[in-house]
């Protein structure tokens, strides 16, 4: 039922603002608290603090119905309703959860994490952004690259390097409002696709935070982050599953409408067996993401079978993209026709919240223990 | 295969070109669909605009494979760079050249080879892509013209042409026996370019749907026979595929170069990531395809300067090199992380100017369909 929801809400609201809002790289504004109001921005979260009480399944489907408008739109969404708002609320102490959760799922604040850097990608853990302890506050500095939601959130989970009490280097996770003191978002990115997702730069210079808002255990920071990993990787698959099937549905229409040497494209084997290669990756990605969904309510450790779902979904995503531009001939490549959209798009998930290349690499971990 | 030294000094004087004066304005052109207004000026100076078109027409009296390599160059300026070039002194100059009377010729080539005046090729419709015989686009003889009414869409540099050949029925009866070829120029009553169409990539490239309303084309501009276009068509596909090939090499040329500097300059987890089997399994692909593509592509060109069925030859090399220039793009992105996802960093546009070389001047499937037709016959 929530999916019937998202879904229409995706086709009537969504769907006719999406050519603009790539072409233009426009976030409309209303967006966060018209799905406040649909209740759809804290499907995890207890109803306590807004949310729906929902289950991770249910984040996926809603981020597999708003995948179908985009990865920009998937994205933003899951960079506030998971990436921080989840987080948050599993790791955060009651203070933390009444202050921020409310207005997060009621979309009146927008919610970003803040790790990855500049220097620090895949090697998450060789951030440099500084946290240092000073009386009631935390003073950070440094840089955080590629974030999404960052030129309109409020409210930024961000993790930097706090010094352990035997002088080790440890991480540390933060609650970092926009309105503190030395927050600046230095500039917007502009990406190949994904476009409507503000992404930005944010500079740390002498950012005051203030003592309550460290999320979890000062240096405790990585399990702050590794909690919240499982989940992540599906939610990024759903997005993946709703882009690879708008290409695909667009791709099913355009052969049989689109005639050459009078006959409907569809009719030739080569389109075929195309829609059929496309269909049957698609099936086996979508049952592989629901199935680890389902059981991450349930299972704390499934690194690799997250990872795998996150990996093949992705990849299989591009591929179907690929070939419904194929499909779509010249027509496919103009911008005008959403497929190239949707191409320009996926890429981005076999990159984001883990490479490909990570991923396996994690995968082949967990098998050799 | 031993590259003449001719050839090698025209490859070196585009290659210093396109760096020194292409490079520098690619994110430009691309993001802003921005055509440099003087680069055709600029390689007529440099004589690379009828690189198979003898000297007494303005042209370098070379072969197919010079055309190659320079198209091959330009395109590691980008991938618009070469489809633009290519139109003009492929689809149109040398068609011209091919099958063109010496009245012809005389008139349009020299200021197609001195870049005064650009070409374009018309053949594609709203209804006639792969089905290119399939063209609506008809041509009537009125006394000392041809009335033509029809539109053609895809067109490269439509927007900024002045010379188009242009595809049409001359007899509706007779199927492909029934497709004269013209030489239109802009200047024609009833042509109009009617809008500019905006790419995923190839940006810079400037494409147009192009109308013929009674479009009065003088009668000695028909190319080569009445209703015997289609041999016109034919006869230069070969050339064609291979110049798509080209493209598509500089283009991955152009990303796996990128890929291989990043990967090395790029440290994560305390060493460069070059350092990593995955992305050194990557490189290696990517070296091992180019290679397979460009020997490929350079030895069809070769033989296309002599034999004249090279059909599932060709096919095959720009085929091959299509998609291997697209799986190579993708992976230039995928090995520059974040960045390559970001329209700063080149490879992005690589990968978006890549995929059209899999559709434009036949698309993967016709390609396929061509190579097994030949080789079932």
């Amino acid at each position: 039922m929530i999916r019937e929801t998202v879904r229409r809400f995706t086709e009537k609201e969504l769907l006719p603002l999406a050519e603009k809002m790539d072409r233009e790289s426009w976030w409309p504004d209303d967006l966060f608290p018209k799905w406040g109001e649909l209740g759809i921005l804290g499907p995890t979260i207890p109803e306590e603090f807004g949310g729906l009480g929902a289950d991770p399944l249910t984040q996926v489907l809603i981020s597999e119905e708003l995948g179908r408008a985009g990865v920009g739109v998937g994205i933003s969404y899951i960079a506030h309703a998971n990436l921080c708002a989840h987080n948050l609320c599993e790791n955060g102490n009651d203070f933390q959860r009444q202050k921020y959760l409310p207005p997060m799922c009621a979309g009146e604040k927008i919610g970003a994490l803040g790790l990855t850097e500049p220097g620090a990608g895949s090697d998450a853990m060789g951030l440099q952004t500084r946290a240092v302890r000073a009386g009631d506050y935390y003073r950070l500095n440094g840089t955080k690259m590629f974030i999404t939601n960052a030129p309109i959130a409020s409210v930024m989970l961000v993790y930097a390097k706090t010094q352990a009490e035997d002088g080790r280097q440890a991480v540390s996770a933060f609650i970092v409002e926009s309105g503190f003191q030395g927050f600046s978002v230095s500039r917007e990115l502009e990406k190949m696709g994904a476009k409507c997702s503000p992404t930005g730069e944010v500079v740390f210079e002498d950012c005051l935070v203030p003592v309550e808002n460290l999320l979890g255990r000062e240096n405790h920071g990585v399990a702050v982050m590794m909690a919240g990993l499982d989940i992540e990787r599906v939610v990024v698959a759903g997005i993946a599953l709703g882009v690879a099937q708008a290409a695909f549905e667009a791709s099913l229409k355009y052969s049989t409408e689109r005639q050459q040497f009078g006959r409907p494209i569809a009719d030739f084997q080569l389109i075929q067996a195309k829609l059929a290669d496309m269909y049957t990756n698609m099936e086996a990605a979508r049952l592989l993401t629901y199935d680890v969904a389902v059981r991450t309510a349930t299972e704390k450790r499934l690194r690799k079978e997250s990872a795998a779902a996150v990996l093949f979904s992705a990849e299989m995503a591009t591929k179907v993209c690929l070939e419904a531009v194929q499909i779509h001939g010249g027509y496919g490549y103009m911008l005008e026709f959403p497929v190239n959209r949707y191409l320009r798009d996926i890429k981005l998930l076999e990159i984001g919240a883990g490479t490909s290349e990570v991923r396996r690499l994690l995968i082949a971990q967990e098998l050799l223990k | 295969m031993v590259i003449s030294e001719e050839h090698l000094l025209i490859r070196e004087t585009v290659r210093r070109f396109t760096e020194k004066e292409i490079m520098p304005l690619a994110e430009k052109m691309d993001r802003e669909h921005w055509w440099p207004e003087d680069f055709f000026r600029k390689w007529g100076e440099l004589g690379i605009l009828g690189p198979t078109i003898s000297e007494e027409y303005g042209g370098i009296g070379s072969d197919p494979l010079a055309q190659v390599l320079i198209i091959e160059e330009l395109s590691k300026g980008g991938g618009g760079v070469g489809l633009t070039y290519g139109s003009h002194a492929n689809l149109c100059a040398h068609n011209l050249y091919k099958n063109g009377n010496e009245t012809q010729r005389r008139k349009y080539l020299p200021s197609l080879c001195s870049g005064e005046k650009v070409g374009a090729l018309a053949i594609t419709e709203p209804g006639a892509g792969s089905d290119a015989v399939g063209i609506q686009t008809s041509a009537v003889r009125e006394g000392d013209y041809y009335r033509l009414n029809g539109t053609k869409m895809f067109i490269t540099n439509a927007p900024i042409a002045e010379v188009m050949i242009v595809y049409a029925k001359t007899d509706k009866e007779k199927g492909s026996h029934g497709i004269t070829a013209f030489i239109v120029e802009s200047a024609c009553p009833g042509y109009s370019v009617s809008r500019k169409l905006e790419k995923m990539g190839c940006s810079c490239s400037p494409t147009g749907e192009v109308v013929f309303e009674d479009c009065l084309v003088p009668a000695e501009n028909v190319l080569g026979q009445v209703n015997r276009g289609v041999a016109v068509m034919m006869s230069g596909l070969d050339i064609e595929r291979i110049i798509v090939a080209g493209i598509a090499l500089g283009v991955a040329e152009a990303a796996f170069g990128a890929s291989l500097k990043y990967s090395k300059e790029r440290v994560q987890f305390g060493e460069p990531i070059a350092n990593f089997q995955l992305i050194q399994a990557k490189l290696a692909d990517m070296y091992t395809n180019i290679e397979a593509a460009r020997l490929l592509t350079y030895d069809v060109a070769v033989r296309t300067a002599t034999e004249h069925r090279l059909r599932k030859e060709s096919a095959a090399a720009v085929l091959f090199t299509a998609e291997m220039g697209t799986k190579v793009c993708l992976e230039a992105v995928q090995i520059h992380g974040g960045y390559g996802y970001m329209l700063e960093f080149p490879v992005n546009r690589c990968f978006r100017d890549a995929k059209v070389m899999e559709i434009g001047a036949g698309t993967s499937e016709i390609r396929r369909l061509l190579i097994a037709r030949e080789l079932l016959q």
